[in-house]
Order: C-alpha cells, then sequence, then structure tokens
C-alpha cells in the first residue's frame, strides 16, 4: 500500500515534472513568437508601405495591404536621387577602408601577439586605453587638421586615416586574441627555416587566419557603409555624398512623399542585409570572438 | 668622482632596457608591425586631443587664428547656457534608460534563446537582423512607425486598447520613442550573453538542482553571477557609444524640423542630446574653442564613469574558476 501511494506520488510527480517542461517549452515558444512579432514588424511595415500610394499611406485607420501595389515606387526613388552614384560612393570608401584596416590591424595584432619586445604591453595599454576616446571629442580638432591638410570634402578625409588603422583598435584587440590561440611552434619552425617575421606574418599566420580576417573586413566595411557623422561632417560636394548621406538629403527635399522615402529606405537597406545573409556566420564569430574571451 | 663610476652603471641600465641583440631585432621588428597603428594613433587621435584641449582655452572660429581667453569657455558653459544642461540632462536620461533596458531586454532574450526549443536559428537571426540596418536607413523607417496619425506603433496601441502617443512630436515621448528604437538594434549584445550563456558548464546547474534550487533560483544564483563579465563589457562599450548618441535624433527631429522649423533636436529641445548640442556649436555656429571645451567635459565624464564602473566591477562581476 505505502509502496503503491510512493509509486503513484513519483509518478505524479514525474508527470508534473513533464507537463512543466512542456508548459515552459510552449511558454518559450509564445515570448519569442512575440519578440518575433515585435522586432520583425517594422520590416513588414516598411516594405509594405514603399508599396503603397502616397493618398493611401495618409489614409487614417491605416491600412495594411498596398492596393494598387507601387513596383513604380522603387523606379521613382532609384531615379530621385543619384543613387548609383552615392552607392558607387559607399562601395568605394567601405572598400578601401575596410581593407586598408584589415592590413594595418593585421599587422599591428601580429606586432602585439607574435614577437615578444620591451615596452609591448605598455603600448598595448594605450590601445586599449584609446578605444575610450570617443570620436565626438576629436571630430573639432580633426575638421580642423583636415581643413588645414584641404582634405575636407575629398575622400581623403574619409579615408586616409583609415591607411594608418584610425579606429581600428578594437579589431587589433579581437585580431590579437586570435592570433594568440595560433600555437607558437609553427612560428618557431618557420625561424629555424631563416623566414623573416614578415615571412612568418605573411604566409604562416594570415593564411591560418583568414576567417578572423574576413571577420575583420566585414565589420570594418558595414561600419562605413552605416556611417552618418563623418560624412556629414567632412563631405559637402552632393556628388561625393555616401548612402547614407543621400538618404538623408532625400528626406529633407521630400518631405511628403512617404512611401518613395520608404522605397529608398528598402533600396538602402537591401545590399546590406544580401551581404549579412551570405556572410552570417562570419558576423555571428566576430561578436563571439570579442564578447568576454581573454 | 662619482660621475665616472655612474656611467657603467647607466650603460649597463640601458643594456638591460635595449638588452641583448636579440631582444634589440625584436624591439624593432615588434615596432615596425605596430609603426602604421601607432603613427595614425599619434596623428588621428593624441594630437588632435592635446590639440582639442588647447582650442578649449581660446574663441576660434576657423577665419582668424585663435584667441586665448582662458578658462572662459568653461564658465560660460556652466554658468550661462542653459541648453548646456538640457543636453547634459537628455543624455543622461538616454544613457541610463537604454542601458539598463536594453541589459534586461538582451539577457532575457538570450535566456529564451537558450532553452533548446526549435526554430533557434530563425529566431537569432531575426533579432541580429535589425543592428545592420544602416541607422540613417533605421531612423527612416522609426518616423515612419512613430508617426503619431498613420503610424505602425500608435495602429497596435490603438487596436489593443492603449493610448495613442505622440512620440516625436511630443517633449515628453519623443525620448522614449528614440529609445524603443535603440532597443530595436539590441541583436549584438544579446548574441553575446548568448555566447557567455552557452559556456556555462552543465554541472553547474545540476548541482544546483542537487541543492534543491528551483527554476528562478537557478537563474539568480547561477545564470546570472556567471553572466556579469559580459554585462560588464557591454555596459563598458555602450556606456561610451550611448554618450555620443547622434544620428538617429539628428535625423528623426530634422524631419520634424522640417515640418515645423527650427533647428535639430525638437520638439522643444527634447532631443538635443550632448553630441548634438556639440555638434552645433562646432559645425553649425563654428565656434570651435566652445565646441572644444564641451568635448573635454564630455572626455572627462565618461572616462571618470568608465573608471567607477571598473572600480565597482570587484564587487559585482564575478570571473569564472575564482568560485
Amino acid at each position: 500500500m505505502r509502496a503503491g501511494l510512493a509509486m503513484l506520488s513519483e509518478a505524479r510527480q514525474k508527470r508534473s515534472k513533464r507537463t512543466r517542461a512542456a508548459l515552459n517549452a510552449t511558454g518559450t515558444h509564445i515570448l519569442l513568437a512575440l519578440l518575433g512579432i515585435a522586432f520583425g514588424l517594422p520590416f513588414v511595415w516598411l516594405i509594405l508601405s514603399s508599396l503603397k500610394t502616397d493618398p493611401q499611406m495618409l489614409r487614417f485607420p491605416p491600412q495594411w495591404i498596398p492596393n494598387p501595389i507601387m513596383w513604380r515606387n522603387y523606379v521613382a526613388a532609384f531615379n530621385a536621387v543619384p543613387f548609383l552614384t552615392y552607392f558607387k560612393n559607399t562601395v568605394f570608401i567601405s572598400g578601401f577602408n575596410a581593407t586598408a584596416i584589415a592590413v594595418t590591424c593585421s599587422l599591428a595584432a601580429y606586432g602585439f601577439s607574435r614577437i615578444r619586445w620591451p615596452g609591448r604591453e605598455a603600448l598595448f595599454w594605450v590601445l586599449i586605453s584609446s578605444m575610450l576616446l570617443p570620436f565626438a571629442v576629436l571630430m573639432v580638432p580633426l575638421f580642423i587638421l583636415f581643413t588645414r591638410l584641404g582634405w575636407v570634402d575629398s575622400f581623403k578625409a574619409m579615408t586616409l586615416p583609415y591607411l594608418l588603422g584610425f579606429g581600428g583598435a578594437y579589431l587589433i584587440f579581437m585580431l590579437r586574441q586570435f592570433f594568440r590561440s595560433i600555437p607558437s611552434e609553427l612560428s618557431d619552425a618557420a625561424r629555424m627555416d631563416g623566414c623573416s617575421e614578415f615571412g612568418i606574418y605573411f604566409r604562416i599566420i594570415l593564411p591560418l587566419s583568414k576567417p578572423a580576417i574576413v571577420t575583420t573586413w566585414l565589420i570594418e566595411f558595414m561600419w562605413h557603409w552605416n556611417d552618418f557623422l563623418r560624412p556629414l561632417i567632412f563631405l559637402k560636394d552632393p556628388a561625393k555624398y555616401t548612402l547614407a548621406l543621400g538618404l538623408y538629403g532625400f528626406n529633407t527635399y521630400r518631405m511628403g512623399q512617404w512611401s518613395l522615402l520608404m522605397a529608398a529606405t528598402t533600396l538602402t537597406i537591401l545590399p546590406i542585409v544580401i551581404v549579412f545573409f551570405f556572410a552570417q556566420r562570419f558576423f555571428i564569430q566576430g561578436i563571439s570572438m570579442t564578447g568576454t574571451k581573454g | 668622482m662619482t660621475v665616472p663610476r655612474r656611467v657603467p652603471s647607466i650603460v649597463h641600465g640601458l643594456r638591460a632596457i635595449w638588452g641583448s641583440r636579440w631582444t634589440r631585432r625584436n624591439t624593432i621588428t615588434g615596432l615596425l608591425f605596430v609603426s602604421p597603428w601607432l603613427l595614425g594613433f599619434l596623428v588621428f587621435e593624441l594630437y588632435p586631443i592635446v590639440a582639442s584641449g588647447y582650442y578649449s582655452l581660446t574663441k576660434y572660429s576657423m577665419t582668424q587664428p585663435p584667441e586665448w581667453v582662458g578658462l572662459q569657455n568653461y564658465i560660460e558653459l556652466f554658468t550661462d547656457d542653459p541648453i548646456f544642461y538640457t543636453s547634459l540632462w537628455n543624455t543622461f536620461y538616454y544613457v541610463v534608460a537604454f542601458i539598463s533596458l536594453s541589459t534586461v531586454l538582451a539577457v532575457g532574450m538570450a535566456l529564451l534563446m537558450n532553452v533548446k526549443v526549435r526554430g533557434i536559428a530563425f529566431y537569432r537571426t531575426l533579432f541580429y537582423v535589425p543592428s545592420i540596418v544602416p541607422i540613417v536607413a533605421a531612423s527612416m523607417l522609426w518616423i515612419w512607425v512613430l508617426n503619431p496619425q498613420y503610424g505602425l506603433m500608435n495602429t497596435i496601441l490603438g487596436g489593443i486598447g492603449l493610448p495613442r502617443l505622440g512620440w516625436l512630436s511630443s517633449p515628453v515621448w519623443s525620448k522614449p520613442g528614440l529609445i524603443i528604437m535603440s532597443l530595436w538594434g539590441v541583436g549584438t549584445p544579446m548574441l553575446i550573453y548568448l555566447a557567455a550563456l552557452q559556456d556555462i558548464p552543465q554541472e553547474l546547474y545540476e548541482a544546483a538542482v542537487m541543492d534543491g534550487a528551483n527554476a528562478v533560483q537557478k537563474i539568480r544564483h547561477v545564470t546570472i553571477p556567471l553572466l556579469t563579465p559580459a554585462i560588464f563589457f557591454n555596459a563598458v562599450t555602450q556606456l561610451i557609444v550611448a554618450f555620443q548618441y547622434f544620428t538617429p535624433a539628428y535625423v528623426m527631429s530634422t524631419r520634424w524640423a522640417g515640418q515645423a522649423g527650427g533647428n535639430p533636436g525638437g520638439p522643444v529641445d527634447s532631443t538635443v542630446f550632448y553630441a548634438l548640442l556639440l555638434y552645433r556649436y562646432a559645425f553649425v555656429y563654428f565656434k570651435m574653442g566652445y565646441a572644444s571645451a564641451m568635448a573635454w567635459i564630455l572626455f572627462v565624464v565618461v572616462l571618470v564613469l568608465t573608471i567607477l564602473l571598473f572600480r565597482t566591477s570587484t564587487r559585482w562581476v564575478h570571473y569564472g574558476g575564482e568560485a
């Protein structure tokens, strides 16, 4: 009798545990779905809006489904501004800087991780503290400096500092973490064979760090693609505008045309989302590489 | 008499620093590798911050040479510039609200994602994509989402029977609106927390269950303490970024100003953030000295807060392996 009761209660406990687990899973699903809707709905709203007519957009209460579907908005948005020029400028600035930063930062990271020299740790601390320097503090003196050098309103102000690793401290830190995880025996063996330090960097470390280099390149590329403040300060001539600046200008002189603005916004977001879907694993890797490890 | 005796010791000391030929070669090679970055740091970071300190003590409009005024810019900022205090208040409001809310949201979402249910890869992508949307594009999108009459936000609020709010047209709701937009981009810290959660050894949870811990206790006494290094990391990085909050406020309030007239930062200066005011003084009014004084105050505030965060961290950040 007693044993029976105990078995019963144990079975009940087990069952309640199982129901609780099921309930937990359902609860998790519901919460995730709600959050998913919250995060996804602005995109849906954007695309639906971009396909409406302006009168339909300004109807109250708002209608969800575009009627008629205005694919023409995209053509109009594309033609309303020199979209291709902005696109080319942005690709050039982002691509150039991403490449420059990948080279400079990987060199520096190598110096900070694979060679032992006195003063290395002290200089590394300088690098870490430079991450605390807000750009807002640098923008006035840099503007004055670039004006004197004649760099303002040209791509020089937008690109040359990155040849010298400007703002790359974070990426140097990330690459250093990665380089440190490569066994030092590999370098030692190459040194024995008379390989120069640059040779080791170029022929051994870089090939082994391809994913980290690609991640660095992508992070920097996206950063410049998204950047607004630097183009706003350093570029004046509309022919040199980037997409971010162009979209901002679009906003200011086409006030009433919400649907065109939403189409232009979609056009700006699209390339970056496509890049993201092809290179997703590098983004995720970049985050887990910085994070808390080290 | 002491001089000749000291010379060899100096030579000795120098040799110890400079070291053998081997170390010397290493030093040169090491410096060569870091030299592009080092040069960039000296020219584009160290020089500007020093120059900025000098400009902050001058009156300078870039058409004439800087004119020395001592501490006058600082005095004027603190005693004779009410909008400076408005910008400080707006910025602290944003920093405190955004960092605390984004931490709670990101940790909460990471905890949900860490439960092994199906479709996690889908959710991970969905939650992360907003943070890669170019910031100007996101601002355009959110102007329309937050539109008081035709926007998504008020459509939903009205739909579930809640009051419709003024958002960007209301001085009370403009900052909350911007903060909600920033929270949309919480994907990056969420992924950092998720990676940290996946590093927590399963044995710790098993041990907690043995001690009779329930789900809430497990989160409170195992998960959260082990997440503190990640929380600390995010707090430090977000602090520096949040204090420079600029683009969405600038872009979105320009739109608002376009409809009502006036400088970016409206309505009623409710979105004049620190960086926005600094930009206005520097690049609209060309008061470079005055703007530099603002920049230095920002630098000191961020520095002090970061140091405080590091100081207090010994009390609340638990590093694994110590326990």
